[in-house]
Parts: structure tokens; sequence; C-alpha cells
């Protein structure tokens, strides 16, 4: 299907932009890489009156190291960031992480504050950034406010993000000595959609299971190790209220959250 | 720059080394304008929300889905389709290599993984079928199932390594 009709500002400035959003608010849409909202338009699921442009705003187009971060601003693409050197050194779970978004095709175009600010419960890089404890850079007229991930994330494409507020940048926090990464995924084929996926931070006593494509938004749980994991994971598995789909049924999805959780977590 | 919805923006973009100027609504995809208002019907249009990969084109060089792009997008850009592939009648190393491994049956999704390839070898001149398929991944073909198309990747890849050491 082809978009219904809407007004186009190719923004210069993160100034512009939100001066447009105090103005238009609900009625605008933010496009950046546009991979899941070209698609929405295409589809006439959103209809907005003024789409803007953040292409072209050069002052959001930034990758920052900072002493506990790795900063990310909306410009960004998903490829330009998988593309550095120094990813796995600094942020080894995106590295793990980001060749599960999508397509070589796909990455090339879309953003990685994008991919956050349309929170998709099954996506890779809002269930990394919940589960580093990263967190969110929103940007209004009236001023910025910074919001941990788990806050940010409220359900289906459902974020704390007001109407007039721009997803300037996201803050992934640095590699952490003596735990380990890991990241999988089960897919239909190779960058679908994941019925489940699995971002873990392990260390020596306790670990961070970040669960993504279960519950409606990615949700992060600290399980112990040893001999009392596999009732955690059990737990985990039933409290994320896990829904039958067209790919896969609830009592498939709790168990892989069960089964390649354990796999995952042990390094087995 | 700001286009209203009743508007048409003269949208002047570079398409295969020529310069190219046609109207586009804000709301125009940018494989639309490029098939009906500049002709380049090699762009093949499928799902149109950016599942099957076959109006893939590329955008100052890099492999993108043209549905999910704005003809106003890509105002001032370079745009390469498949036309640009063959060189008058010879088709490019990469065409030839499809047609001797069977690559394609019908061909509509052809256009868009020939154009992934392009980007893809230019970074990765040497690569695994693992990576092969893991490009392929944003393409459907119904028709071939894929072996042929990996063969003819590696087999271009291997031709090339061959080609620059002589």
């Amino acid at each position: 299907m082809k978009p219904a009709a809407f007004d186009y500002v190719r923004a210069e400035s993160r100034r512009q932009v939100l001066e447009l959003l105090a103005e238009y608010g609900q009625e605008a849409r933010i496009i950046a890489g546009g991979q899941s909202l070209m698609a929405v338009l295409n589809m006439r699921l959103a209809q907005p009156k003024l789409l803007i442009d953040i292409n072209q705003v050069d002052e959001l187009a930034y990758i920052e190291l900072r002493k506990d971060c790795l900063a990310v601003g909306a410009a960004v693409r998903q490829a330009q960031l998988l593309a550095r050197p120094t990813l796995a050194d600094e942020v080894p779970l995106l590295a793990l992480a980001m060749p599960w978004i999508g397509h070589f095709q796909t990455r090339n175009r879309g953003t990685v504050c994008g991919s956050v600010a349309h929170a998709d419960p099954s996506a890779e890089l809002p269930l990394s950034l919940v589960t580093l404890g990263g967190e969110i850079v929103l940007e209004s007229i009236k001023g910025k406010r910074v919001i941990k991930a788990a806050e940010f994330f409220q359900g289906i494409l459902t974020t704390d993000k007001r109407a007039d507020e721009l997803v300037v940048e996201v803050r992934f926090p640095l590699k952490r000595e003596g735990i380990i990464y890991r990241f999988q995924e089960i897919a239909m084929r190779h960058g679908d959609f994941a019925i489940v996926s699995l971002a873990a931070c392990i260390g020596l006593d306790e670990v961070r299971l970040g669960v993504g494509g279960v519950a409606d938004r990615p949700v992060m749980c600290s399980l112990p190790r040893g001999a009392a994991l596999p009732d955690a994971l059990n737990e985990t598995a039933w409290s994320l209220d896990a829904q039958d789909d067209v790919h896969a049924s609830a009592a498939y999805r709790r168990q892989l959250v069960r089964e390649l959780g354990h796999r995952l977590i042990e390094g087995v | 720059m700001r286009v209203t919805a009743e508007q048409r923006f003269a949208v002047r973009l570079e398409l295969n080394g020529r310069t190219r100027e046609g109207l586009a609504e804000p709301r125009t995809q940018l494989c639309d304008f490029l098939r009906h208002d500049l002709g380049a019907t090699g762009v093949h249009v499928g799902c149109e929300h950016g599942v099957c990969g076959a109006c893939t084109v590329l955008v100052d060089g890099v492999a993108m889905r043209s549905c999910l792009m704005l003809a106003v997008q890509a105002h001032e850009r370079r745009i390469e389709t498949v036309e640009s592939l063959a060189d008058d009648d010879t088709l490019s190393d990469l065409q030839q290599a499809f047609r001797r491994n069977h690559a394609l049956q019908c061909g509509f999704c052809t256009a868009g993984i020939l154009m992934s390839c392009v980007d893809f070898l230019e970074r990765q001149p040497d690569p695994s079928e693992a990576e092969v398929r893991d490009m392929l991944s944003g393409h459907l073909c119904r028709c071939t199932g894929y072996t042929g198309i990996v063969q003819a990747v590696l087999e271009v890849a291997a031709q090339r390594q061959t080609n620059e050491e002589v």
C-alpha cells in the first residue's frame, strides 16, 4: 500500500525539530532510518500530518565514548555503530546483539535511536539497553530529561516519550571487568522478528538476563547461578505472561526461556 | 526544506551516472518514483514493507530498501539500480555468474539481490558461505532455494580475487 498524504520537513537542526514537535505534538512523526516507520506508513497504520526528517541533522550523528557509557545520537545508523572497530571492547553485548537486527540492507539505513523509540518488544537494541541498565535522553523545547531503559519501555510500541519529545541519545553502559556477555535468539529465519531473544551479563554469583519477544516489552531479571538457576528460570518464564501467536505458542516461548536461558548462562 | 502534502517537489538526483529530475509528492516512495517517473523499471516492488528485498537499490553506494525511503529523501543523492550493472550488451561478472549458476528462475527478486551483492562484495571481497547466506537473509526468493545464488556470489568473489592477483 501507499502512505496517506502528509507534509514533509527536512530538518536542519535539533532546535528546528524540537520546535516542530512543540507545535504539532501527536500529529507529527519523526523519521530517521524509517525501517519500521515507513512500513507502518505504507500500511497506513499511522497517518501523521507532518513527517519530520532528521537524517540531515548532523549534530545528532555522533557516537561518543564517555567515562561510563557509549553515547549514540539520534541520526546514527545501526551499520555505523556495528562497524565501530572498538565496539566489542566498549560494549561487548552490542557487538553480539546487533548482527541479529533485521538484515544487512536494513541496518544500512535503520538508526539506533529509531529502534529504541519504536519499542518493538522483540527488538534487539531495546533488549540490550534494558539488560545493561542503559539510559535514554529525551528532549523537548522545554528541556532534557534522562530516563532508565527499564522505565522507558511500557508496552508494545509504547514508551514514556511524550508527543513533544525527541529521543536525542541513548547511552549504553561500558563493559565491566569479570562479566561475560552473551546473546542468543530464535526466529523463523535470521533477521525475522525474534520469537525469543536473550541477552545475558554473567557474573560469578549472579546473572542479569534480559528477555525479548515474550512479554510486551524487554524485561531484565536477576538470577542466581548454580543449582538454583533452573527453578529461577522457570519462575521467570511464567512471570512474563507469554502469548500465543502465529509464530509460536506461549508454552514454546516459556520452554525457550528455560532451556535457551540455561544453555546461554551455563555456556553449554 | 518543507513540502506540503498537496505540493510536488522537484527531486533531483543522480541515477546510474546521469542527473535526473522529477516531481514527487512527499508521500511518494522512492521505488515508485524510480519506476514511474524516471523509468527505472528494473526496480521491482514486492511487499512494500521492507521484508522481501526486491526493491533494493544503492543510495550513495549503500544497499537499501527503496520502498522504505521517500523520493524526497533521495534529493541530491546518488542512486544506482540494476540498470547500471551491464555495460551496453555485456552483462557484469555478477550477472554472468547468476546466469551460469541458475541463480534465478522467474527473476523478480534478482534485481534487488544483485544490488545487495554489489555493496556486499565491495565490503567483503572474500566472504564465507555463511556470510553470503547472512546477506541473502534480507531477500526472499521463492524459486531457487538460494543454492545457486550462493554459488554465484562465491564464484564471482573467487574470480575477482584471482584477477587481482594476476
